[in-house]
């Protein structure tokens, strides 16, 4: 599992390669005009001084072996320290909050706000899709369950970005009861603040709830039927354990490890939609930065955030899969 | 049993989910057909041209909207010397070409503007121009009179749009002040055009427009002409920012979004289904090495690589297709794997394999013609997901810029504020078509499913 973890960042930083040997180019061609600048070196023309910051160019990247083809190792070793710890320079047209322009920065200050509106709607929809899935389950085949089912095919097909779109013009135009823009209007450091966050929060929140509630309760229901139809539930039931505590306690616990595996799936398709959604409603998180970055084509921030939702979305399946164990007792991951 | 194309088909068709589906495939094919031999080539690479849409109206709703009670709004009208009544006489020796252009007004709301096209070819003496209008109510106002500029040559073309704006237009309506009640404001010459005299609402009725070209040699000719009213209410589908037409942005997104979806589909469950039935098939360490590279995959997100592909290697809509099928291939080799296994172990491919056959010989004789019914299933499945991704790329900006498509429509849509300032007619179709089309290819991929489910198949016979 580490193993895949490794070789999956690896993987991704090669793909990053051509963009991040261009943005250190930078980084080294403004470091030496800046000591050129302040030292007290004298020329006799630009050329002069041009040729002189060539050389100095030309110089440091051989020291870094960023002249070396793709797959020398020196280069690869470079590139991987400098992804790993983020020091991907400055941004051309960003600043956080505090005016800082490093890429760092940038980045980290988002990162906490993506992470709040992901948790809470993954818990959100885990705990909904749970209840409606067993209640579902339990009544297998009626009218409650084929609409279900018909929603949650439904709500698969539509792109949920689309579905945010739509949001905005239901409940911010037509019934104006939530604001169209999530960015929050307050300070950070307005007592309110916290309040005003989750009334800007809510919209997105319902969203990416509505979206993808359908599907999971779906599989839950999926799983659960299969479950129900095994010996040991109806030796349950002849016993005369009552129905609700079948249900909730021993078969969801049985089917508790193929639904912890569908989630992993089906976050891993959620967390792409949920960055758009958050750029579709001006969630100030990774998403919106990322959608921002995009439009002006700034290379570090697009290369830093790939590499941050990369590591998120590895992380959580690597949580997923020792959740695993934790559910089956007889995998174990290790 | 080997399913045969003719009964997948037969019971693709007789399950009503099916059924559905091939309902929206046919439209959609349709659809496309109908936009690659009607909608003019030009209309595609000129989509993000604003000159070639500069008739149009700009953000105008669809004109069924005004189907209905409440007030009428101004549909946009767009017409030219077709629809004119020409006529050519001698006044004074003077050839005179008069386009006559007669327009039925019944809305409630004024036009947002008007404008007058003509292209005139004529030689060393420019001809003259002269507009004017008769109102319901009788009242005739001159509008614009002046000659054309000097020739720059011979045979010389010139073609011209006088804006409602122009100096020469409300200087003329200026004269005709006197004759209202309300207070003129000639910021917009169009309500003092077709307003009622006594108040300011709008003047219904038919109005008689009529461009009066003096031709001083026998040379000069009138090319064209054309009246556009600019309204609030266009076409079947309205009109963005920019003043494109969007219903046929919708009919040219059809044919890419078929052509991206049944692409990487096609390609990417053909690669999982070889890279499967091998895995599956050779079993042991080949199989334990080439279910880690799957692992892999797996384990990549998508949605950020595939940013950071398109911006590295650019953004046309092949390039597209081919990222798609980087990521769209892992589980399908996953479910073909896993078949694999099981039809290594029948008897008849250990027979095979004792008659000494080879073993790609095998595979694809004796293997992969048994999966090839879930085979189409998955790739109808896995349509959806890759006109989703296609569409999730173009409305972060990175799509095909040459080309509309859904997904930009949208994208454009979201940079101008669409849904917040309410213009529903920009935002609903475009993701109404991408989830009809995701639909019809889920249902189908579904039906097709609960007829090849191995279950069902594989395990009645051994």
């Amino acid at each position: 599992m580490i193993l895949v973890l490794f070789v999956t960042l690896l993987v991704t930083i090669l793909l990053l390669g051509p963009p991040l040997d261009k943005i250190l180019l930078e980084n080294i061609r403004t470091q030496v005009v800046d000591q050129v600048n302040e030292s007290n070196l004298k020329f006799q023309n630009p050329s002069e001084r041009q040729s002189y910051v060539d050389k100095q160019v030309t110089y440091r990247t051989s020291i870094l072996g960023l002249n070396e083809p793709w797959y020398s190792p020196s280069k690869l070793y470079t590139r991987f320290i400098s992804t790993m710890t983020l020091d991907l320079g400055k941004s051309h047209f960003f600043t956080t909050d505090a005016g800082s322009s490093n890429v760092r920065d940038i980045i980290f200050e988002k990162v906490p706000k993506t992470l709040l509106l992901f948790t809470s709607s993954t818990i959100i929809v885990t705990v909904i899709g749970i209840l409606l899935g067993s209640f579902v389950a339990a009544r297998s085949g009626s009218i409650w369950d084929k609409i279900n089912s018909i929603f949650a095919i439904f709500s698969n097909s539509f792109p949920s970005w689309w579905v945010a779109m739509i949001m905005i013009f239901l409940f911010a135009f037509t019934l104006q009861i939530f604001p169209a823009r999530a960015t929050p209007t307050t300070p950070p450091s307005d007592p309110l603040y916290l309040i005003n966050l989750v009334y800007h929060m809510l919209l997105p929140l319902i969203t990416i709830t509505f979206v993808s509630f359908g599907a999971w309760a779906y599989i839950v229901r999926y799983f659960l039927i299969n479950i129900l139809k095994e010996d040991y539930i109806s030796a349950k039931r002849t016993i005369g354990i009552s129905k609700k505590r079948i249900l909730y306690s021993h078969a969801l616990r049985n089917a508790a490890p193929p639904i912890a595996t569908s989630v992993a799936l089906g976050l891993a398709a959620s967390f792409g939609g949920s960055i758009i959604v958050e750029a579709v409603f001006d969630w100030p998180g990774m998403g919106k930065l990322y959608y921002d970055a995009i439009g002006v084509l700034d290379i570090p921030i697009i290369i830093g955030l790939t590499y941050i939702s990369t590591l998120i979305f590895i992380v959580t399946i690597f949580i997923i899969d020792i959740s695993y164990a934790f559910f089956d007792p007889r995998v174990k991951t290790f | 049993m080997v399913v045969s194309g003719l009964n997948l088909i037969k019971h693709l068709i007789s399950s009503p989910t099916g059924f559905t589906g091939v309902v929206i495939l046919i439209f959609l094919l349709s659809l496309s057909v109908y936009g690659l031999l009607f909608v003019p080539i030009t209309a595609y690479s000129q989509w993000n041209n604003p000159l070639y849409w500069i008739d149009y109206p700009k953000t105008a709703a669809p004109s069924w909207t005004n189907v209905g009670l409440g007030p009428k709004l101004f549909e946009h009208m767009i017409l030219n010397a077709n629809v004119a009544n020409i006529t050519t006489s001698y006044i004074e020796g003077i050839r005179t070409i008069s386009h006559r252009y007669s327009i039925n007004i019944q809305a409630d709301s004024f036009p947002n503007d008007f404008m007058f096209t003509y292209s005139a070819k004529y030689n060393a003496i420019p001809p003259v121009i002269l507009i004017n209008v008769l109102r319901p109510d009788g009242e005739k106002f001159d509008l614009f009179y002046s000659a054309l500029p000097a020739s720059q040559g011979f045979n010389n073309t010139y073609s011209e749009r006088i804006f409602s704006t122009d100096k020469i237009v409300k200087q003329n309506l200026a004269q005709y002040k006197t004759l209202v009640n309300w207070d003129v404001n000639l910021i917009n010459p169009q309500t003092m055009l077709f307003s009622e005299l006594n108040k300011l609402e709008p003047l219904k009725g038919d109005y008689h427009f009529s461009l009066t070209f003096f031709l001083f040699d026998n040379t000069s000719t009138i090319e064209n002409s054309g009246i556009i009213l600019g309204g609030n209410t266009f076409g079947l589908m309205g009109t963005d920012d920019l003043r494109r037409d969007l219903a046929i942005g919708i009919i040219l997104g059809s044919p890419v979004a078929l052509f991206i979806g049944l692409t990487v589909s096609t390609i990417s469950v053909t690669i999982g289904l070889i890279y499967g039935v091998i895995s599956g098939y050779r079993g042991k360490r080949t199989d334990e090495s080439m279910m880690r590279v799957n692992d892999i995959f797996y384990a990549l997100p998508a949605l950020p690589l595939l940013i950071i592909l398109s911006i590295t290697f650019g953004r046309s809509i092949f390039l597209i297709a081919g990222f798609l099928i980087i990521f769209g291939w892992v589980g399908t080799a996953k479910i073909i794997r896993s078949l694999a296994l099981q039809i290594r172990t029948f008897q008849y491919v250990e027979a095979a394999k004792f008659m000494g056959q080879s073993d790609l010989r095998i595979i694809f004789k004796h293997i992969i013609p048994q999966l090839l019914p879930l085979t189409f299933a998955s790739m109808a499945i896995a349509v959806p997901s890759a006109i989703l991704g296609e569409a999730a790329l173009s409305f972060l900006g990175l799509g095909d810029p040459s080309i509309p498509t859904w997904g930009q429509i949208l994208h454009e849509a979201n940079s101008a504020d669409a849904a917040a300032r309410g213009i529903w007619w920009w935002i609903l179709p475009p993701g109404l078509m991408i989830a009809i089309t995701g639909l019809a290819f889920y249902l189908i991929g579904n039906t097709l499913d609960s007829f090849a489910n191995p279950l069902k198949n594989y395990f009645r016979r051994v």
